[in-house]
């Protein structure tokens, strides 16, 4: 009978091994996807096992970590300001997750990163309980609440972006209606959840958990033109911003009967692209667009960084400007109507690129990673996106934004002792615009030495407001103000 | 699998060696090791939890000590040229499975349970009570020839064992599978754990007598022995029986262990491939068969194929009759989660599995706290003892003596294959208990037993034959003169 013995324990020997391969599948070829898969509750208890790190503004944190009991979570996240920070911040709450810098950076945050392997291993030994890094960011609080005060006396939804166009550190970056994280940190199935429940769209209309300034486009209307205008003098159109364009008003688009109408009695016709951006002509820019063509326009539009999503890290949308459209749709686009969609950071880009000498520098928002003990880990440099135009053009794009605050549509942006440049816009949307428009401004401020310390896009949404008072000038324009105030004065 | 060499020089340990060294001392000096090794990981976990070694340290220490103790005395005394081995792999499994024990008892998680009873001192009693069980069948067994006689009693007493769960009033119905019996203040019992070896007696005696009429009696079909009808009979039986505990006690797991011990037992009997082939065929038909209308082997398809779905549902409380759980999905998190090295004893969260966290899934926890290593480390000792039963078998000189010892040991196999094979996913999950490691009176009991009966076969088989007692014939010859 031992020949058959022999045999089983062959099998036997097989059956071991089977098991020996198949605890390697699990424990080492997919142990790493295993682990951190969202749904295991061991990286949630991991992320609130130590206190978290914080995320600085200015050198204070905007977020804490308090100590819980009666769960497996050790550690509660906190936040301060949490509705102003939340487009910033995003929110780390034990039962709902994480999203934005709590996410992007949670290894840092929880201290779990790779990058901060040695010291902990270093702490293993020596005992001391490992602790999360810092992330600092570029925001500067002054001018975040001057935006998030901005739009919530304005009260309706809308947000704010500003950017330093030198090295494109994002200054402000403000929603509103926004939401206090805090409220649902914790995991308790009574307060947390309710809250969490309240902030869902399905709930809420207003959709306050929505980062309007990095997630929503709205079409930017005639603030779209400083890129017409932009794209106008790259290809030599018109060179000089007081020289005659070449616009009949009333402007029959080309390939249609529909005349191209302009706000108001303003004087657009043959007016000089100073002069039509001070007034907003849509027949100039609209034609300045169909005589460019649609190539020409997406290839400065993308310059300026539409069609691509952004990443801050946080992901913003990616800005709309269409391909394969005929000359009329290619005029309307060009004046910020038709696809043309922009988020408030994109609109920030445009200004930024402008006031930088037509260099559009890459947006960012963590300037560094610290580890516990204010050690840099990382720190992020400034890059140069793209030139989307020459500096002796963008000096010239300069001046006709100038011209617009000083004697145009802009004037609400004025700040004494300042040289402001600005666009405002008024965005039509809905089904023969039936609903209330977009208010938009987009602007710039320069020190006395040329250079400009900040850019500002903002845009309101206002259901409640009269037709008639929608205009960029009005809502947006001082709020714009209220924020490059706020930068100059901190930089003194 | 060195019990397989089949270089002809190595033949020599299988056919029994004459005058072999009993090997007690080296039995002492492992065991000195099983014994060792549990008393670190426990103030290991002590260490790691409350950051002070436990109070029972000690306690726990000698306990241990003295049920290898009196093991190994047992051993010395009644079967001293037993196999060496085969007491400090199971002590030491037996040991880490009390330090994980008690290491799940002090889960606030399982604590807040309203089922929850400390585990670990009542495990301890029942390796006590599997040692003494132990010491008896040495001390009672002289031969194991003996059980012989009890062939058909030990049928009778197995299928008792295996209808109990069935009795109204006496079975317990726990997570859908009926295999437990309620014993009033002591508990529940798994009888299958000892219906396991009553069967393989049975198997043993029956099989032995019936070998030649299995084997020789046949006709030839492309290739294949064909057995004539009746002598199918009883692999029908058996098939039978396995069906049934399938269909009402919903256990995959017991069905299998007792069919798959039946063919591999029927196969060193008669050394017939056929029965192989017959019985994968018929264990594959029986298995399908049945779970076309068993929701609850369904769900426990379903959550093997796709536990992620499973888990999701059971989160999700979808009521839809049958009992979603998400525990196949946590073992597989606790074991991705140790990875190679693991998280240490203590520092895992293996108890997010919650509901049998210290007995089916038990090796989830060695997955998560002691990793790939660990995990690794625990097969290879259950493959020991499997390679040292097989040996066994091999050794044995009589017949009977190797149908029970490869019965036992390819149970053994069998049933570590499908609760391993089960908790890490790689066939479906059934509610067996990893011998020794996992929590539960009945199985610790049982494998003790198990243990038992395999000593002293090998002990039976290494034994150096008496040595001649002269030519009693040359005597007789002197006697007679004329």
């Amino acid at each position: 009978m031992n020949k058959p013995l022999r045999r089983i324990a062959v099998f036997c020997g097989l059956l071991v091994l089977a098991l020996l391969i198949r605890d390697n599948w699990i424990q080492y070829v997919k142990a790493d996807e295993l682990r951190t898969n969202k749904e295991n509750r061991r990286v949630t208890i991991e992320r609130y096992a130590s206190p978290r790190g914080d995320i600085i503004v200015g050198g204070q944190p905007i977020t804490g970590s308090t100590e819980t009991s009666g769960s497996d979570f050790k550690f509660k996240r906190t936040y301060k300001d949490g509705p102003m920070w939340a487009p910033v911040t995003g929110y780390a709450s034990q039962a709902f997750g994480a999203t934005q810098l709590e996410s992007i950076e949670d290894g840092i945050l929880t201290g779990n990163d790779d990058r901060l392997f040695f010291r902990n291993t270093l702490d293993m030994l020596t005992g001391k309980k490992q602790e999360g890094g810092n992330v600092v960011t570029t925001l500067n609080a002054a001018a975040q609440k001057a935006a998030y005060n901005g739009l919530k006396k304005q009260g309706g939804k809308g947000a704010v972006v500003a950017l330093e166009p030198s090295t494109g550190k994002i200054l402000a970056l403000a929603s509103y209606p926004s939401y206090d994280p805090s409220s649902f940190a914790g995991n308790s199935t009574t307060t947390d959840t309710e809250a969490w429940q309240k902030l869902q769209k399905k709930n809420n209309p207003d959709d306050p958990m929505l980062n309007r300034a990095l997630r929503e486009t709205y079409p930017p209307g005639s603030t779209f033109k400083v890129v017409t205008a932009a794209a106008a003098l790259e290809d030599g159109l018109y060179t000089d911003p007081n020289e005659k364009t070449d616009s009949p008003d009333p402007w029959v688009m080309e390939g249609t009967n529909t005349k191209l109408p302009n706000e108001g009695n303003i004087p657009c016709k043959n007016a000089t692209l100073r002069v039509a951006l001070q007034y907003s002509c849509n027949t100039v820019f609209g034609k300045i667009g169909s005589d460019l063509g649609n190539d020409k326009m997406l290839d400065m539009a993308k310059k300026f960084g539409f069609t691509e999503e952004q990443f801050t890290p946080v992901r913003a949308n990616a800005s709309v400007f269409s391909d394969n459209m005929n000359a009329s749709q290619t005029a309307l686009s060009s004046i910020g109507q038709f696809n043309t969609a922009a988020t408030p950071l994109q609109m920030a880009m445009v200004a930024s690129a402008v006031a930088n000498d037509g260099k559009l520098m890459k947006p960012y928002m963590v300037d560094e990673l610290q580890a516990r003990s204010v050690d840099t880990l990382e720190k992020n440099d400034p890059e140069e996106l793209s030139q989307p135009l020459s500096s002796e053009n963008a000096q010239k794009l300069q001046s006709m934004m100038e011209t617009v605050v000083e004697k145009g549509t802009g004037s609400n942006a004025k700040i004494p002792g300042v040289t402001v440049g600005g666009k405002t816009g008024t965005a039509q949307h809905g089904v023969d615009n039936s609903e209330n428009p977009y208010a938009w401004f987009i602007s710039y401020a320069k020190d006395s030495d040329g250079s400009a310390p900040v850019a500002v896009a903002v845009v309101i949404e206002d259901d409640n407001a009269v037709r008639d008072d929608i205009s960029g000038g009005g809502l947006a324009a001082p709020i714009a103000r209220n924020v490059m105030e706020a930068v100059i004065k901190s930089k003194q | 699998m060195s019990g397989t060499n089949t270089s002809p020089t190595h033949h020599t340990s299988t056919i029994g060696a004459i005058g072999a060294p009993s090997r007690r001392n080296t039995e002492l000096a492992l065991l000195a090791f099983a014994v060792v090794i549990p008393v670190f990981a426990y103030a290991n976990v002590g260490l790691a939890i409350n950051d002070s070694v436990p109070p029972g340290l000690l306690s726990y220490g000698l306990g241990l000590g003295l049920l290898a103790g009196v093991g190994h005395l047992a051993v010395r005394k009644f079967a001293p040229y037993a196999d060496p081995l085969m007491l400090p792999l199971a002590t030491l499994l037996n040991g880490l499975g009390l330090v994980v024990i008690w290491r799940l008892d002090q889960s606030k998680k399982l604590q807040a349970s309203n089922t929850f009873v400390e585990a670990a001192p009542r495990q301890l009693l029942y390796s006590a009570m599997g040692v003494a069980l132990l010491v008896a069948v040495l001390i009672f067994l002289k031969d194991h020839r003996v059980l012989q006689r009890y062939t058909y009693i030990s049928m009778a007493g197995a299928l008792f064992l295996l209808v109990l769960p069935l009795v109204p009033g006496v079975g317990a119905d726990i997570y859908g599978a009926k295999i437990w019996i309620k014993i009033p203040g002591l508990g529940t019992l798994q009888p299958g754990e000892f219906a396991k070896i009553a069967l393989a007696v049975f198997f043993a005696g029956y099989l032995m007598v019936k070998r030649d009429a299995l084997a020789l009696a046949s006709r030839r079909f492309m290739g294949l022995y064909l057995p004539r009808g009746r002598d199918l009979g009883p692999i029908l039986v058996v098939w039978v029986i396995s069906i049934l505990i399938l269909v009402f006690e919903t256990d995959l797991g017991t069905s299998l262990l007792f069919f798959g011990m039946f063919v591999i037992m029927l196969y060193v009997a008669t050394e017939r491939t056929s029965w192989i082939v017959f019985g994968l065929l018929m264990s594959a038909v029986g298995a399908v068969g049945v779970a076309s209308f068993e929701p609850h082997i369904q769900t426990r398809v379903q959550a093997w194929l796709d536990p992620m779905r499973e888990y999701q549902l059971s989160r999700a409380a979808v009521n839809d009759g049958v009992v979603h759980s998400e525990q196949a999905m946590q073992a597989l998190w606790a074991f991705g989660s140790g990875g190679t090295l693991g998280t240490g004893l203590g520092q895992g969260n293996s108890d997010l599995i919650g509901f049998a966290a210290n007995s089916d899934f038990i090796l989830a926890t060695f997955g998560e706290e002691l990793g790939l290593a660990g995990v690794m480390a625990i097969l290879l000792l259950y493959g020991l003892i499997v390679e040292r039963g097989v040996r066994t078998a091999l050794a044995a000189r009589d017949p009977f003596g190797k149908l029970l010892a490869i019965g036992l040991s390819g149970a053994f196999a069998l049933q570590v294959f499908v609760v391993a094979g089960g908790v890490m996913g790689l066939i479906p999950l059934t509610g067996m208990t990893l011998p020794f490691v996992a929590y539960g009176g009945s199985s610790v009991i049982a494998n003790w037993a198990l243990i038992g009966i395999l000593l002293r076969i090998s002990d039976t088989a290494r034994r150096p034959a008496p040595a001649p007692a002269g030519n009693p014939d040359a005597e007789m010859t002197q006697v007679v003169r004329p």
